[in-house]
């Protein structure tokens, strides 16, 4: 009687932990933002192709941008809170880019999820406050919705509208590699490593 | 049996599905919890609490326990309530699981459980909801990333509170005593002339 009881809580515990071990990735993803993370790493992923609109008013397909590392940043221009970190990563790159042996290869940016608001004009005003040279850093709408939720999926960026004219949304430095593939997702604060990974 | 299947059928309907899961809170301190609940009340009406079977591989509780432990921590997991919120699958697996998995086997276990396991218990669901709630409250980043910032703090300060009025009621019973019912003292009494 006792020995079955044991023998039972003995395969509970075993077949708990393989699940949990499996439904987290080996224990090493709790979180959705984690799990994302993870999988790109192991498999970089070919990203739909989306023409933006840049702060010059410059059209370019995504496509047309393999051939160099992109590291990439989604926004919205009245954000409050998360944004300015990202941007001020991206703001400190430029001088370290300069430095980095195969610099020059890199390309910055920053799509907004916000075409509504974000217009071509509304970018350029952002980018001049930010000291942008739009040569390295550049800023883009895309204006097809269709194309911007594609986009965003690929990404596995979730924007949620904050009820209060906002958008709560993941803050991530994304890494596209010269084949035009999502190879990397980084923390915010971690744009250095990411150029680090993207150009070596 | 009845109130579970019926509390059961008003989750599973749709729309006090996506009410519920509308909510950090909803979702993962009433949704979830009231799953648990229809699946331990039709498991006790079921077999008047009891299992022959069962019973033989449930000496004392603790792998039914184990069971509901180990189900806790999968729908506890961020992840899986993204999953949940973003596949039918997974939100499939919710409310079958949860009921299957947790309220069942905690109802046919608990009454098994020695006094001291009972304790144990208590001891850690209190003490885990308090970090959990906490670690929700200051987490700098959203964990779950179909919900809003805001709603994960509050859904900390839920916890906290919940935590806080778990020890409170705890400590109550552990002073005075906890209410004994018919049900309870059968099970003594069984468990009594089983060893």
């Amino acid at each position: 009687m006792r020995l079955r009881a044991v023998l039972a809580a003995s395969a509970v515990v075993a077949a708990g932990l393989a699940v949990l071990a499996a439904l987290t990735d080996g224990f090493s993803a709790m979180t959705t933002d984690g799990a994302w993370r993870l999988a790109v790493a192991e498999r970089p992923r070919l990203l739909p192709d989306a023409t933006f609109l840049d702060e010059s008013g410059h059209a370019f397909r995504l496509s047309a941008l393999r051939g160099r590392p992109v590291l990439v940043e989604f926004f919205y221009t009245n954000c409050p809170a998360i944004c300015g970190l990202l941007a001020s990563q991206f703001q400190s790159l430029p001088d370290t880019l300069v430095e980095w042996p195969r610099s020059p290869e890199v390309l910055l940016l920053s799509v907004s999820f916000d075409p509504a608001r974000d217009t071509v004009t509304e970018l350029a005003d952002y980018a001049a406050r930010l000291g942008a040279d739009g040569r390295i850093w550049r800023f883009a709408r895309v204006s097809d919705p269709d194309e911007l939720r594609r986009l965003l999926d690929a990404f596995g960026v979730v924007v949620l509208p904050d009820g209060a004219g906002g958008f709560v949304h993941n803050a991530a430095i994304y890494s596209v590699d010269a084949d035009g593939r999502l190879a990397g997702v980084y923390d915010p604060d971690a744009a250095e490593r990411a150029i680090a990974e993207a150009t070596k | 049996m009845i109130s579970g299947i019926l509390l059961y059928m008003m989750l599973v309907a749709p729309r006090v599905a996506a009410w519920l899961e509308g909510s950090m809170i909803g979702h993962m301190l009433i949704q979830i919890p009231l799953l648990a609940l229809a699946g331990g009340l039709v498991a006790r009406g079921a077999s008047g609490g009891r299992g022959a079977v069962l019973d033989r591989f449930n000496a004392g509780g603790i792998p039914g326990l184990l069971v509901a432990v180990f189900a806790v921590i999968a729908w506890m997991l961020p992840r899986m309530l993204d999953a949940a919120l973003r596949s039918a699958l997974v939100e499939a697996a919710k409310f079958i699981t949860v009921p299957l998995l947790v309220g069942m086997p905690l109802a046919l276990s608990w009454p098994l459980l020695p006094p001291v396991a009972r304790g144990f218990v208590w001891a850690n669901l209190i003490s885990h909801t308090a970090v959990l709630g906490w670690l929700y409250s200051v987490a700098p980043n959203r964990l779950c990333a179909r919900y809003l910032f805001d709603q994960q703090t509050t859904l900390g300060m839920a916890l906290l509170i919940m935590a806080i009025v778990l020890l409170l009621g705890w400590g109550g019973f552990a002073i005075v005593g906890a209410p004994r019912t018919a049900r309870s003292t059968r099970y003594a009494r069984a468990d009594a002339a089983a060893h």
